[in-house]
């Protein structure tokens, strides 16, 4: 392959070079255990690599307590070589907090931040707890900018050597107000967002309308915009997430596919792959982030099978 | 207003239980509007009281007394009188009223009230927070319905990806506020205030409790 000169990297993060250089990224998600040990997590890494440009690694996902997202990142470039997206929630943490973990995360050697407002605490093992919410996600990702660009702190101070990251968003086409969603990344961009993992898709349709929108506000041309893609191994699943999870939609073709397959593992890895094919059609569409929680094993599959291998190397 | 809600009785009965005679303490002010503190709940409160201990076999003598404001020095001046002959005060006053009251008093003074939110009586029976009291308001900017408050989650830039149907993510039975802002600047065809990025607050605790000082107000001037 030829040698691709990069000019003006934001992080030089491998994420960033794939997108930057203008090939379909890809990218993959392990969610932490809630016990104290790298096992699942070095099992998933040694799948996903060579598969996936860069892997995600969630944050105390739906407000329950697992291992820290910036401790797995570490274990996977010192352990596995392999670059990490830290996701950071504003639910747990403020603005203090938040700028010294990412101060450390950057000097390990982290590169890419994907900045969240997090699932309530209601939803996890602590509904008691105080949700923290000093910032929101748009106020961390300015944060992150600040730091990066004008090196200084929230506060203003000088940060010295300033972390400098490739900084991700989350947007959720299929959550209300629909009108606003793509408004609202506006706004995520605006503030500094550099790329954008969606929610993931399991409404084809919604999402493409939701893509115009994007073309519209010329959003597509300022940060690029990764499809998040789920395989869902049963239909069961599937019409949980149709009816019982907030901010979801689903489809009732997919549910319906699911339910009418022989094998529906087979099935979703199917719908996964053409749902990735689909994505690169849409103008705007940067890349996939594949979301198989509770299914990381599939991933190496459903990438193949979509023809997104070999993953660019630089 | 300042919502309260009454403590269960067993509650206070165990805070008053080594007393023999206490006083009632109610106020005309927000409890008494929430139907939690005032005149009526404060005599209803008094006789489970002294039921309870007369079935106990351990007799008590609860005298009852509401002022105006609980929080005001001027009103709670009128409780000397009664404060100075009983061993213990509950309170039904919110929480700022009690906290007066206890700075003022020569005897323990005990909550009779669980103090909840600065809301609103929005229908017969029920209450909702409006205001954090956070110190700068920015209901100008979001069509007058407060995003720290109504938001589950306090976001000043917009709905989490967890708002749906109108419906906040923690509960179908709860609006999801930023839903309502949405619809309210729709209405009033202010959407464009919605581009605004909302720069992370100032939640003003950096000089412990808050504090508001007049300087034209105050006796001390020149
Ligand atoms: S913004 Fe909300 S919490 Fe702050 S003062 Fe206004 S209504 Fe109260
Ligand atoms: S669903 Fe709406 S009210 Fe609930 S946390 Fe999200 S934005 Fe706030």
């Amino acid at each position: 392959m030829k040698e691709i000169k990069f000019e003006n990297l934001k992080s030089g993060s491998n994420l960033e070079k794939v997108l930057v250089s203008g090939q379909f990224a890809c990218t993959g998600e392990i969610g932490p255990p809630t016990y104290a040990s790298f096992e699942e997590i070095d099992k998933h890494a040694r799948e996903m690599k060579g598969k996936v440009d860069s892997i995600n690694f969630t944050d105390n996902q739906t407000a329950v307590v697992r291992l820290s997202s910036w401790a797995a990142s570490l274990r996977l470039i010192y352990e596995h070589g392999m670059e990490p997206n830290l996701q950071v929630v504003c639910r747990d943490r403020n603005r203090l907090a938040i700028q010294s973990d990412l101060l450390g995360a950057y000097a390990h050697g982290i590169r890419n931040v994907l900045c969240l407002s997090g699932d309530h605490q209601t939803f996890g093992s602590s509904p008691g707890c105080k949700g923290v919410y000093d910032v929101d996600s748009v106020q961390l990702i300015s944060m992150l900018k600040r730091l990066r660009d004008d090196g200084c702190f929230e506060c203003g101070a000088e940060c010295k050597i300033n972390p400098k990251f490739f900084i991700g968003c989350a947007e959720n086409p299929f959550g209300d107000p629909f009108e606003f969603r793509a408004i609202r990344l506006e706004k995520k961009i605006e503030a500094g967002a550099d790329f954008v993992q969606t929610q993931c898709i399991l409404d084809m349709e919604r999402f493409e309308l939701f893509m115009e929108k994007v073309r519209e506000l010329g959003l597509h041309k300022r940060a690029f915009i990764c499809a998040g893609l789920m395989p869902v191994k049963s239909p069961r699943m599937a019409r949980y997430m149709q009816t019982g999870v907030p901010g979801m939609l689903v489809s009732e073709e997919f549910c319906q596919r699911l339910e009418k397959a022989e094998d529906p593992k087979a099935e979703a890895v199917n719908i996964t792959v053409e749902y990735i094919k689909r994505c690169r059609q849409i103008e705007g569409v940067a890349g996939v982030h594949i979301m198989a929680v509770a299914w990381e094993s599939i991933v190496p599959t459903v990438i193949e099978k979509a023809g997104l291998l070999p993953r660019p190397t630089f | 207003m300042i919502v309260a809600e009454r403590k269960p009785v067993e509650k206070v009965l165990e805070m008053i239980a080594p007393y023999k005679k206490v006083l009632i303490a109610g106020c005309y002010g927000c409890v008494t509007v929430c139907l939690a503190g005032g005149e009526k709940e404060v005599g209803i409160l008094a006789s489970q009281i002294r039921l309870a201990r007369n079935k106990a076999g351990n007799p008590i003598e609860v005298v009852e007394q509401t002022v105006e404001r609980q929080c005001d020095a001027e009103y709670l001046a009128k409780f000397q009188d009664n404060v100075s002959k009983v061993e213990a005060v509950v309170s039904l006053a919110c929480g700022i009223g009690i906290q007066y009251l206890a700075e003022k008093s020569p005897v323990p003074v005990f909550p009779g009230v669980n103090t909840l939110f600065l809301g609103a009586n929005i229908d017969v029976g029920k209450w909702e927070e409006r205001c954090f009291a956070c110190g700068d308001c920015v209901l100008d900017k979001t069509g007058g319905i407060c995003p720290i408050a109504r938001c589950s989650k306090s976001l000043l830039n917009g709905p989490c990806g967890g708002s749906q149907y109108g419906k906040c993510e923690v509960s179908k039975d709860v609006d999801c506020g930023w839903q309502l802002i949405y619809d309210r600047l729709k209405a009033l065809g202010q959407l464009d205030k919605l581009k605004e990025i909302i720069p992370a607050k100032n939640w003003k605790r950096d000089k412990g409790p808050r504090k508001l000082v007049r300087e034209e107000l105050t006796l001390e001037r020149d």
